[in-house]
């Protein structure tokens, strides 16, 4: 596994230091700038289209009758009711209209500078030994292209010769260059980016026009945005209530003759009073809560290819993490010189950051920087030592070291060690033995440090290399295991390294010595259990495992099978984003379920406001349920109209940002999202719509 | 012994009573339903109509066979009323016409028994026995089975199979309904119920007036009359008539008979789902609206004001001597509650509120604790829908019992919502528009729409008891309630079996911490909440222009 080390420099590791729990929501998105109201607006307009509308049942309701009365009142033009009436259901519509062009309009600026990145290139494609001129669209699946510094990658593609250095803060906003080569799992490069050094040859993997690049514009524009399973299933329960609504207002003319309103239930009236009771509000707000959703994704610079997968990751119940570079840092460190009998700490502090001087190997550098923090030892640079010979370390002697002053130190592997000291005669105690043995049971990986003077060669001590685990990453596993999540660590390590680290990360579960068939074979065995199951990677062997995980975020550093198989891509390739993801998905459907409660809930004080503005002439006692005390029948249903139209500006910035998300259990965050979205919701509108007809009642002439 | 102290004592001992035959009832019925053996005598009744009580039927056909028996029952039954003039021991009543025997023929087989007709002046023997008591027991065997039906679709997984209708329908009355009814009728009988074949008695009164008493199995009509949630009196008077509930030891056990199923059903739930605790909070949402029910009828009516109520100590206009405010009440919310329809009382004399609270009661659906196996299958749906709201608020895609909600089983459960609404008011707003419905009406202003909004209700819904006050044996009425009544009770029922499909067919999901937990009083909450604000919001209209507008006048 490559996750972390490879060329490309991860962003700025705020995402890898847990959040905790900070105050303001923990996946919240930009902030909401009212200025994109007015801006967007001409946009909103251009929504009323019917043919726009009608894909959205309840506002399509509120089209027509917003066209209903503006007809009576032109028949009426007299009567200042039916202007008022028909003009607030207009701005109801209009609003609903902006929420969405909002929304769309943050993936509009984005997409913009992507189209930038796009400009029309010229590749240089081989044809055989020779290289000819074609535009980039000409390009086809297969194709070879040549690209030097300077270039402009013309497609995406696999490079099949060479090494470069490529600058792609067209598509992820970094500036530090990557290095792009041949074979392995750092062969992918995308359209658009541009080559800073050195000539590659690249293989094009895509048509024109479904580029990487041309993808991201889709989605972020929302072009490509198709309903998800639960807005479909949402929809239809909103489409129902709405059919109930419609007939209990149909009804109620009947009724209203019977009981000898005809008056107080003009058509304005009863239309005013649909629209009040249909669930304008979530109706209004839908479709942005689901764009602003995948637009929270890719501001955390990852590309969602469908929403569908950005609710699956609402729904993920087991995450499996890579360990490196997601669960631990991305490489082993020195924690602890332990000297065998006769020896001191302090020696084998000495001999093994002597012999560490010449290994530049991370656990190398981890030593020297450890012998110096905890005993004192400053660094010594080669340079010093005069007459010192320097033994490089190498995957081959595993073994780094020095010969100075008439002593030989080695540190390495133990194996290669106790060969070295047997060959040099000398003879390795038991401790050290039984030593290495203890480290390798706690999950470390002990490393030998030797020395032959005037005494012989002989063992001096165990240094003991240990993964590091992140700072707060049990926190974090902490939570997710309250939101019902389990973690799965996967690890090329032994069962017992594996172990001890899941152990000491505190996941709940570990696959040691995987392959990619082991993964495979892990997600099968969770989803056959009716979990939906999560994983990131980067490599080519991971792209099965990543096309069966029902969320697959592929690492923008790995290779194109990989990302191809994903149904996410992470720009920034940090694989602890994935803990992030299913946050969002659970926010998007968390917001949903809030706003819909709400505006069901808005119903109760409207009925309230409505029925005894239209039925206390005939039933005088119907007044007593005029329990907010509304100024007149007029302004009563006014207020009622008004309060619904106002509430859906109200709340485009919450539908946008999403309702604050922290991760509790189930119970706890049904309380709380009940307390403040349904019982809100039925005291919110008593409240406004008061307000409004106290306004309202100001007006002079009205009465 | 203060009155409200009598009340307050009846309802503990009735509450008592139910649950103390909750757990064994419910466990016997679960067991019921998934026992591989067959009774001798249901194997006779298995060859008799040719089925195949083993052969396991995805949804299609289990709704192919409640839809072709219950067709077969509405055409027996019409036909049978049709030639009872020539049938033995008609007692000398004519032939039924045909819209009043196509009105009672739908509201037995639906298990409305909404009566245009009384029983002791036009229904003979014959009739009354073997057509009315015997629907009286399969139309609570069919609606038993769908509910179980879909019990399955939650229980099971990965199949489709939802077990067998014929088995399922017959077991319902051989094992559950008949036993139960015959213990039921013999204690009717202990307490002074007629049951007998005899002729019309023709007394002389103590003033000289001649009256006509008529004799019938009464007790054993009465006791799954109450128990299958039925209500089709064996007299005009129903549980009011002194030979079907002599006294008030009788009067306690109807509507001790008329809860004990629809309350213990949700323990079959329970135990077939693998899960006690979700039938605990299915039957405490259902306990718990009919509780508050009770107390806001009987305090309504004690409180009912007028000289001639306050000097009575309540509103006693239209209720027995004999059962008194409280037990009228109590009567009267369970038998509005349980989609049942009896009544010991005239409901229509109730006050404009109590009333109210009465419709509202059915216009819940039926499902508090609502009719047998029609309440369970009716409470589940609303849990469906109160899952969906929830589950997306916990931030997942909402699930019930280790079932996905996902499009196609909102989109069931959606239309099931749709449907008793629909007719309703449509059916209401007909009946008083159209100069057929107006000319039946007998009271005007919001009392006389109260009436007719409570026959739609009444009959969509599939209770049964009636406000009473307008003529409705007219071909009108007749017709448009018997369509109500059908429709209403046959098409919840496609809905029901298809989402209990789909649920079958489903993988199961596992529960974890993030997964919303039905078994919570948190969710018998929002289960009622949601139920109130969903029936409120579509009836809030109607009820304003009838009861309240009544009830807050005076």
């Amino acid at each position: 596994m490559a996750a972390s080390s490879t060329g490309s420099p991860t962003r700025a590791p705020h995402s890898d230091i847990p959040t905790g729990h900070q105050e303001g929501g923990r996946v919240g998105a930009g902030l909401f700038d009212p200025k994109q109201l007015v801006k967007s607006l001409p946009d909103a307009c251009r929504k009323l289209d019917p043919r726009v509308m009608v894909k959205s049942p309840v506002m399509f309701v509120v089209l027509i009758g917003s066209v209903v009365t503006t007809a009576l009142a032109l028949k009426n033009p007299g009567a200042w009711f039916g202007w008022v009436i028909a003009a607030w259901l207009w701005l109801t519509v209009v609003f609903a209209n902006l929420a969405e062009a909002v929304a769309e309009g943050r993936g509009k600026a984005q997409a913009d500078t992507l189209r930038k990145a796009k400009t029309d290139t010229v590749a240089r494609r081989l044809n055989g030994e020779v290289e000819e001129q074609v535009p980039g669209t000409e390009l086809r699946i297969g194709d070879l292209v040549v690209c030097e510094a300077g270039d402009i990658i013309p497609g995406d593609g696999d490079v099949v010769e060479g090494v470069a250095s490529v600058d792609e803060s067209a598509i992820t906003g970094e500036s530090a260059p990557v290095i792009r080569e041949s074979g392995g799992d750092r062969s992918a490069v995308t359209g658009g980016t541009k080559v800073l050094s050195d000539r590659i040859v690249i293989q094009i993997t895509t048509k024109p026009g479904e580029t990487f690049i041309d993808r991201m514009i889709n989605l972020v524009e929302g072009a490509a945005r198709q309903k998800t399973p639960n807005e479909i299933a949402l929809n239809i329960l909103l489409a129902s209530l709405t059919i109930v609504f419609l007939l209990a207002v149909v009804s109620l003319k009947p009724f209203a003759l019977y009981a000898g309103a005809d008056k107080q239930t003009s058509l304005i009236v009863l239309t005013a009073l649909l629209v009040c009771l249909i669930p304008t509000t979530i109706g209004a707000l839908l479709s942005s809560i689901g764009i602003a959703g995948m637009d929270r994704l890719v501001q955390r610079n990852v590309l969602a290819m469908s929403g569908r997968a950005v609710e699956a990751a609402g729904d993920v119940s087991t995450l499996l993490l890579d360990k490196t570079g997601t669960i631990t840092l991305g490489n082993r460190q020195a924690a602890e010189f332990v000297p065998v009998r006769g020896t001191t700490e302090a020696e084998v502090a000495d001999a093994a950051q002597l012999s560490s001087l010449a290994d530049e190997t991370p656990e190398g550098r981890s030593i020297v920087v450890l012998a110096k923090e905890r005993y004192g030892l400053r660094e010594r640079h080669q340079g010093e030592l005069v007459d010192a010979e320097w033994i490089v370390f190498t995957a081959q002697t595993r073994m780094s070291g020095v010969d100075v002053d008439g002593r030989k130190i080695r540190k390495g592997a133990s194996g290669s060690v106790i060969a070295w000291v047997h060959e040099r005669g000398g003879s390795v105690t038991e401790d050290a033995d039984t030593l290495s043995n203890a480290i390798s049971q706690a999950g470390g990986t002990p490393l030998l440090v030797a020395v032959e003077d005037d005494e012989g060669a002989r063992v001096l001590g165990v240094i003991h290399l240990k993964d590091v685990v992140k700072e707060g990453m049990r926190e974090r596993f902490d939570e997710l295991r309250r939101m019902g999540i389990k973690t799965v660590m996967i690890t090329g390590d032994n069962p017992l390294t594996a172990r001890a680290i899941a152990e000491e990360a505190g996941v709940d579960d570990f696959l040691a010595e995987a392959t990619p068939e082991d993964k495979m074979a892990l997600i099968r065995r969770e989803q056959a259990g009716g979990k939906l199951v999560a994983m990131t990677g980067d490599g080519t062997n991971d792209a099965p495992a990543l096309a069966q995980a029902d969320v697959g975020v592929a690492m923008n550093t790995g290779t194109s099978a990989a990302k191809e198989a994903g149904n996410m891509v992470d720009l920034d390739s940090n694989p602890t984003k994935l803990i992030e993801i299913v946050e969002i998905g659970k926010q998007l459907l968390i917001t949903r379920g809030a706003l819909t409660t709400f505006s069901i809930a808005n119903d109760v004080a409207k009925y309230f406001a409505i029925i005894p503005a239209m039925f206390s002439v005939a039933y005088p006692g119907l007044d007593k349920l005029n329990i907010m005390g509304l100024a007149s029948p007029e302004s009563a249903i006014l207020s009622a109209v008004i309060f619904n139209a106002l509430i859906i500006i109200a709340l485009v910035p919450l539908a946008l940002k999403g309702v604050q998300y922290r991760p509790m259990s189930a119970d706890r965050m049904l309380r709380r999202n009940l307390a403040v979205y349904g019982l809100g919701g039925l005291i919110a509108p008593f409240i406004g719509i008061k307000i409004i007809d106290l306004l309202i009642s100001l007006i002079p002439g009205l009465h | 012994m203060s009155p409200v102290l009598a009340d307050v004592l009846q309802v503990t001992a009735l509450v008592g009573a139910l649950a103390l035959v909750h757990r064994p009832l419910g466990d016997y019925m679960a067991a019921v339903y998934s026992s591989k053996k067959h009774l001798r005598i249901e194997r006779w009744i298995y060859r008799g109509v040719g089925a195949d009580p083993d052969a396991q039927m995805r949804w299609p056909a289990y709704l192919r066979g409640v839809l072709i028996f219950s067709a077969v029952g509405v055409l027996f039954l019409y036909l049978l009323q049709r030639v009872q003039d020539k049938l033995p021991l008609s007692l000398g009543f004519k032939a039924i016409t045909p819209d009043q025997a196509f009105n009672t023929a739908a509201s037995f087989v639906s298990n409305t028994n909404w009566q245009s007709y009384s029983g002791e002046v036009a229904m003979g023997h014959v009739t009354q026995t073997a057509g009315l008591a015997v629907q009286n027991f399969l139309s609570a065997a069919v609606g038993m089975a769908v509910a179980v039906a879909l019990v399955r679709g939650f229980a099971l997984s990965r199949t489709g199979d939802l077990g067998n209708f014929w088995s399922d329908l017959v077991r319902g009355t051989v094992r559950i309904l008949v036993p139960l009814s015959v213990v039921a009728a013999v204690v009717l009988v202990a307490c002074g119920a007629i049951q007998n074949f005899g002729d019309i008695h023709h007394i002389t009164t103590l003033t000289g007036d001649k009256q006509a008493l008529s004799p019938g199995a009464v007790a054993s009509q009465e006791a799954i009359k109450n128990l299958g949630t039925n209500g089709g009196g064996f007299f005009n008077a129903n549980s009011a008539h002194p030979f079907e509930n002599p006294n008030g030891l009788s009067n306690l056990l109807e509507i001790f008979l008329l809860l004990v199923i629809p309350f213990s059903m949700p323990r079959t739930f329970g135990k077939m789902v693998g899960s006690l605790k979700q039938g605990y909070a299915i039957v405490a949402a259902m306990g718990a609206v009919w509780i508050c029910a009770v107390v806001a009828v009987t305090w309504l009516e004690y409180a009912h004001p007028g000289t001639a109520s306050q000097l009575a100590g309540g509103a006693m206009e239209g209720k027995e001597q004999r059962f008194g405010e409280g037990s009228s009440s109590l009567f009267a919310v369970s038998t509005t509650m349980t989609s049942t329809g009896s009544v010991n009382s005239f409901h229509d004399s109730f006050g404009g509120l109590s009333g109210g609270v009465l419709l509202l009661g059915m216009m819940l659906g039926e499902i508090t604790p609502g009719g047998v196996g029609s309440g369970l299958y009716g409470m589940l749906i609303m849990a469906i829908i109160a899952v969906f709201l929830a589950g997306l608020m916990v931030g997942r895609t909402p699930e019930y019992l280790g079932k996905k909600i996902g499009t196609r089983e909102i989109k069931l459960a959606a239309c099931y919502i749709l449907i008793t609404p629909a007719l309703v008011l449509i059916g209401t707003a007909a009946a008083i528009a159209l100069p057929d419905g107006k000319a039946a009406m007998t009271n005007v202003g919001a009392h006389g729409f109260s009436e007719v909004l409570y026959a739609f209700t009444s009959a969509s819904n599939n209770n049964g008891s009636a406000f009473a006050g307008f003529g409705a044996n007219t071909p009108f009425f007749n017709t448009t309630l018997g369509l109500c009544m059908l429709l209403g009770r046959f098409l919840p029922m496609v809905f029901v079996l298809a989402l209990a499909g789909s649920l079958a067919e489903q993988k199961p999901i596992p529960e974890t911490a993030g997964t919303l937990r039905t078994e919570k009083p948190l969710f018998t909450g929002l289960l009622v909440g949601t139920l109130l604000i969903v029936t409120g919001l579509t009836f809030f209209p109607a009820l304003a222009l009838g009861p309240l507008a009544e009830g807050l006048t005076s």
